[in-house]
C-alpha cells in the first residue's frame, strides 16, 4: 500500500479506482471491487480449465476442481440432505467466492474484501432473505410456527415469540461478523507484528519467525472461515427446508 | 490465537447431530453414500469437518452470538420507539429481550441444537448434552 502510511489498518483502506456515481449514490469502482472481479475471474479460470478435458483419469488440475466440487457436495449432503440439491450452485458459489477471496487477500499488497463488514453483511443479508423466502414459499403460513416452539404454554407466547424473532434476526449479523472479524483481526495482527520487525532491529528476528508461523495460521483461518460461512448457510437452508 | 481460529470449524459437530434425527432411512442413505465415495475425498472431508475444538474459539463464537442478538434487540426497540414515540421504554424492554435471545443462541450453540430457531424435539437430547459436557471439560 502507500509508502508513507504505516498504520496496520492502512491495508483496509478503500481507494477509488474509477469514480462513478449513480444519482447521488457513490458507486465507484474501488480496489475492493477490483479484487472481487479478480476473484470471480480466478474461480472461472480454475473451473473452466479444470473441466475442459473431463478425462476419466484426471490430471492435477482436474482433481482439484473435482475435489472442491465433492467437498461442497458432501457438506451439503451431510447438512441439508438431498432436498438441498437445487441450491447447490448457490452454495458452491458462496464457498468459492469467500474461499478464493480470503486466499487472494493473503497475497502481499493485495486487498481482502472479506475484511469489510459491508461485503460480508451484504452476503449474509442476501442469504438470510433468500432462505426466509424459500421457507415461506415452501411452508406458506406454517413458517410462522417456527417462532412458537411446540409444547409451550400459551401464556409464554408474548415473551417467547419476540425472543425467537430476535434470535432469528441475529443470524445474518453473527454470520457476517464472524467472517469479517476473523479476517480483520488476523490481517491487522500480521501488520502489527511486521511493524515490530523493523523497529526492534536485530531482535526483530523473533517477530519475523512469529510472522512466518502466523501467516501459515492465517491460511488455515482463510479456509476455515470460508468453510464455516458455507456450513452455516447450509444449516440455515436446512432449517428453511425442514421446519420442525 | 492459533487455537482461537481453529475452534471455529468445530461447529460442524453440533450441526451433524442436529440433522441425525431425520431418521434411520436417512442414515441408511448417507451410509450408502459414504460407502460409494472414493476414499481420498471422503477422508479429507471427515478430517476438515472435525477440526480440534478449543476454548478461545468457543469464547469468540459465544460472544458474537450474545452481542449480535443484543444489537438486534436494541435496534428493534429503538426503531419502535422512534415510530411509536414511546420514549425509552420499548428500547429498555427489547434490550432485555435481546439479551435473552443471545443467551438462547448460546444455549443452542452449546447444546448442539445447531442454529435452529425453535426447539427441535429430538431423541438425541441426551447425546447433545453429553457433547456439551465434553466441550465444557475440554
Amino acid at each position: 500500500m502507500s509508502g508513507e502510511n504505516h498504520s496496520p489498518l492502512a491495508q483496509f483502506e478503500i481507494k477509488q479506482l474509477i469514480p462513478m456515481e449513480i444519482g447521488s449514490l457513490d458507486a465507484s469502482f474501488t480496489n475492493s471491487s477490483l479484487m472481487m472481479v479478480l476473484t470471480v475471474a480466478v474461480i472461472s479460470l480454475f473451473l473452466i480449465v479444470g473441466i475442459r478435458k473431463h478425462a476419466h483419469v484426471p490430471d492435477r488440475w482436474q482433481s482439484l476442481t473435482e475435489l472442491s466440487y465433492i467437498f461442497v457436495a458432501n457438506l451439503m449432503k451431510d447438512t441439508v440432505g438431498t432436498e438441498g440439491r437445487p441450491y447447490f450452485p448457490f452454495i458452491f458459489s458462496i464457498f468459492m467466492f469467500v474461499l478464493v477471496g480470503n486466499m487472494m487477500g493473503m497475497i502481499p499488497y493485495s486487498f481482502t474484501f472479506t475484511s469489510h463488514i459491508a461485503v460480508t453483511f451484504a452476503m449474509a443479508a442476501f442469504i438470510f432473505v433468500g432462505v426466509t423466502l424459500i421457507a415461506i414459499a415452501k411452508h406458506k403460513m406454517h413458517f410462522f410456527t417456527f417462532f412458537m416452539p411446540p409444547g409451550v404454554p400459551m401464556y409464554m407466547a408474548p415473551l417467547l415469540i419476540p425472543i425467537e424473532i430476535i434470535s432469528y434476526l441475529s443470524r445474518p449479523i453473527s454470520l457476517s461478523v464472524r467472517l469479517f472479524a476473523n479476517m480483520l483481526a488476523g490481517h491487522t495482527l500480521l501488520k502489527v507484528f511486521a511493524g515490530f520487525v523493523v523497529s526492534l532491529g536485530f531482535a526483530g528476528v523473533f517477530p519475523l519467525i512469529f510472522i512466518v508461523a502466523l501467516t501459515g495460521l492465517e491460511f488455515v483461518i482463510a479456509f476455515l472461515q470460508a468453510f464455516v460461512f458455507t456450513i452455516l448457510t447450509c444449516l440455515y437452508l436446512n432449517d428453511a427446508l425442514h421446519l420442525h | 490465537m492459533t487455537t482461537d481460529r481453529e475452534k471455529t470449524g468445530e461447529k460442524s459437530g453440533p450441526s451433524r447431530f442436529s440433522e441425525e434425527k431425520q431418521g434411520l432411512a436417512d442414515l441408511d442413505k448417507r451410509l450408502n453414500n459414504i460407502r460409494n465415495q472414493q476414499a481420498p475425498p471422503s477422508g479429507l472431508g471427515q478430517r476438515i469437518k472435525a477440526p480440534p475444538g478449543n476454548v478461545l474459539g468457543l469464547a469468540f463464537r459465544v460472544s458474537v452470538e450474545l452481542l449480535s442478538a443484543l444489537a438486534v434487540g436494541t435496534a428493534i426497540g429503538w426503531s419502535l420507539d422512534l415510530w411509536l414515540e414511546t420514549g425509552p421504554w420499548l428500547m429498555l424492554v427489547f434490550i432485555v429481550l435481546g439479551g435473552a435471545a443471545g443467551i438462547l443462541n448460546v444455549y443452542r450453540l452449546a447444546s448442539g441444537f445447531g442454529y435452529a430457531a425453535g426447539y427441535k424435539p429430538g431423541d438425541e437430547d441426551a447425546e447433545d448434552a453429553d457433547k456439551a459436557d465434553d466441550k465444557r471439560q475440554a
